[in-house]
């Protein structure tokens, strides 16, 4: 023991080890009233931990390379030990991600996380989502099925529909005329190298945000306006035990469903790993009927919402545009609220009938991306798109416009 | 390679506009047993005699299939290993992919994961799909999937089916079947595009159904050879998680006592 204390002293004279123990563990004061609804960003680590150690084994047997990344993948599969864990347990990953991603969204959502003076965590928290969504469409390329190489294809000419660059701009971003192995090495360099470092460098910065400022908690008070003479606030527990101990009872659960899926539905009916992908990629072949991953298709929902063109410029241009800027406006929410208070506890009815009612159209949008589009659809698909512009773009009248209810100041 | 079917029924059929596979006759429910090593064995049997011959299962080894079926090494060298094969070989067969262009049309696409692309319901139907058709070059269609560019394997087998005009069950609107209100049996009408058997192959129908079984089955095995070792280990890790729950919650509640929350 006393050894190890000395070697403990040793390196802390070295390097602030146990200032970062106590500034982000056990002197890190949280509200003391989290719900479940504050486990969302723990299990967001958890399943990066999870992404980053499968994938470092996948990429050990995995061979990127037009002609053979698909058979590589059935060699993981059934000759690599324990293989066919290891890639099911990345592929439920990527879809775990974004379950747990879109509900600590959702919560951010709920108890105004993004208010003053949590802007930046919430445009890190953002920077995080752009490039999971870049990882995750990358990384969906590399088995190298019908359904990589078509949605790919698909998602990519999308860029075409950018007025006089466009189509340059998608030889550039595929490297050739069509998707090829060459669009597959650089998107699998992207993906275990590139795009990782940035996440978990935004990662870091989303973290040292949030502990700087401290975490909201659901009834939006702040816990720093009351605290005791060691200027502890009295509302706040340290995060370590308090917190460590809840999450582990949390991350048990989340275990126990993620594992479920792993183990006895990997392909999710075919939502987490579509049936086509088990073909490898044939450029002569298209696919019956091409659908994004589940977790991309609100947004594509929206793309495909945009039939009519405008001001010379022909509909999928304006639907791409659309597409951006359902995602782009996700950056601007903490200056869209003007609500005095935080928590929709204390909201109007208007801010919540409006969260409702933007969470039914994001739900919806996600349905109808995975369906084949029919006229019907097509209207469902537009009138939920407005709803979902509608609940960013009116905020700033209806979060001022709307009485609140006072925010008690303890919690 | 797998562009077989789309690429044969463009060449042969420019006109029709339904895709490959995709045709909108019901098929038969196929619930596969992984747990019956007979029906699989019975299956890679029938794989390796009738189907290896012109098609691969080229991500597939002899030597896990074998393994996992429980047929010992020697045994399967024996019987069930084409000449030429290693039992650690991938099952691949001896057909040149220009052999087999011009013999078919396209290649004989790779069946590995065909029961994961297409479902056992579409491969067992299929399998008992095809009737006779003179129009075709090789005398037979398949209603699955029409225009296939395959001769029937399993003729020998199943016996010749013919498209004709005969008495079949009669149906409602709601696609119910009819019977006669008086007697209670079930009534039937002529149809003219019935499916019937014209000439006996060796096996009875149901014993043919059991072939279609069985190979489908093989089929469903092959596309995920690990799928009983996953359910075997997966209950047993979340047996764990859950005694590991329990301490967590239990640790939990007793650090929170001191919380007033």
């Amino acid at each position: 023991m006393a050894a190890l204390k000395d070697l403990l002293n040793w390196v802390d004279a070295r390097l602030p080890v146990v200032e970062a123990y106590e500034k982000h563990l056990s002197k890190y004061y949280a509200p003391k009233n989290f719900n479940f609804l504050y486990i969302f960003g723990v299990l967001s680590l958890v399943v990066l931990v999870n992404q980053i150690l499968t994938g470092v084994w996948l990429t050990m047997s995995y061979v990127p390379s037009a002609e053979e990344a698909f058979k590589s993948v059935e060699y993981i599969m059934r000759d690599v030990e324990y293989g066919w864990l290891i890639r099911y347990m990345h592929s439920t990953g990527a879809s775990a991600f974004f379950v747990v991603v879109y509900m600590h969204m959702f919560r951010g959502l709920l108890y105004g996380s993004y208010q003053k003076p949590r802007e930046l965590v919430w445009l890190f928290g953002m920077a995080i989502y752009l490039a999971l969504m870049a990882e995750a469409f990358m990384g969906y390329l590399l088995p190298w099925g019908q359904m990589s190489y078509w949605g790919a294809q698909v998602i990519i000419s999308l860029f075409s529909a950018i007025p006089v660059i466009g189509p340059d701009l998608a030889q550039w971003v595929r490297g050739d005329y069509l998707i090829s192995g060459i669009t597959l090495n650089r998107f699998f360099s992207l993906h275990v190298i590139a795009l990782p470092l940035v996440i978990v460098a935004l990662v870091v910065l989303h973290l040292l945000a949030l502990h700087h400022v401290g975490s909201n908690n659901p009834k939006g008070v702040d816990i720093k306006k009351h605290k005791d003479e060691n200027g502890v606030p009295l509302d706040g527990i340290p995060f370590h035990p308090f917190y460590t101990v809840h999450d582990i009872v949390g991350i048990a659960v989340f275990l126990f469903v993620f594992c479920s899926v792993i183990f006895f539905f990997p392909e999710m009916g075919g939502y987490f790993l579509e049936k086509p992908n088990f073909e490898a990629a044939n450029p002569l072949k298209t696919p019956e009927h091409i659908a994004p991953v589940w977790y991309f298709t609100p947004f594509y929902a929206i793309l495909r919402a945009v039939t009519f063109p405008l001001f010379g410029l022909d509909a999928k241009f304006w639907g791409v545009v659309a597409m951006g800027g359902a995602i782009a406006i996700l950056f601007v929410l903490p200056w869209l609220d003007r609500s005095p208070v935080k928590s929709m506890l204390y909201k109007g009815w208007i801010s919540r009938i409006f969260l409702v009612a933007f969470c039914i159209s994001f739900v919806v949008l996600g349905v109808l991306g995975v369906l084949p589009s029919t006229d019907g659809r097509t209207l469902v698909a537009q009138i939920a798109s407005i709803v979902y512009f509608a609940f960013f773009l009116l905020m700033p009248w209806y979060t001022r416009w709307e009485s609140t209810k006072p925010v008690p100041e303890r919690v | 390679m797998k562009n077989f079917f789309a690429f044969f029924i463009l060449l042969l059929l420019p006109i029709s506009g339904f895709s490959a596979g995709g045709s909108s006759v019901e098929l038969q429910d196929m619930k596969p047993d992984l747990h019956d090593k007979a029906s699989l064995q019975r299956g890679l049997s029938l794989f390796s005699n009738y189907c290896l011959g012109c098609h691969d299962a080229g991500y597939a080894r002899f030597e896990r299939a074998a393994n996992d079926l429980g047929i010992p090494a020697d045994l399967f060298t024996e019987n069930l290993l084409p000449a030429g094969n290693k039992i650690g070989d991938l099952m691949s067969n001896a057909m040149s992919s220009a052999d087999a262009k011009a013999w078919f049309g396209a290649e004989p696409p790779d069946l590995t994961l065909v029961a994961r692309v297409r479902g056992s319901d579409w491969v067992y139907s299929y399998l008992q799909a095809f009737y006779e058709d003179k129009s075709r070059p090789w005398g037979v269609n398949n209603t699955v999937f029409p225009n296939v560019g395959m001769p029937n394997v399993l003729e020998g087998l199943q016996g010749v089916r013919h498209v004709t005009c005969a008495q079949a069950p009669a149906y409602d609107k709601d696609h119910k079947p009819l019977f006669d209100t008086l007697t209670g049996d079930a009534l039937t009408e002529e149809r003219c595009n019935v499916v019937v058997q014209k000439t006996e192959g060796q096996l009875t129908e149901a014993q043919f159904e059991r072939v279609a079984y069985d190979l489908t089955n093989f089929l469903v095995y092959m596309g995920e050879p690990s799928r009983l070792k996953s359910e075997a280990l997966g209950l047993k890790v979340l047996l764990f998680i859950v005694l590991f729950g329990v301490f967590a919650y239990l640790l939990n509640k007793e650090y929170w006592r001191e919380i007033d929350h």
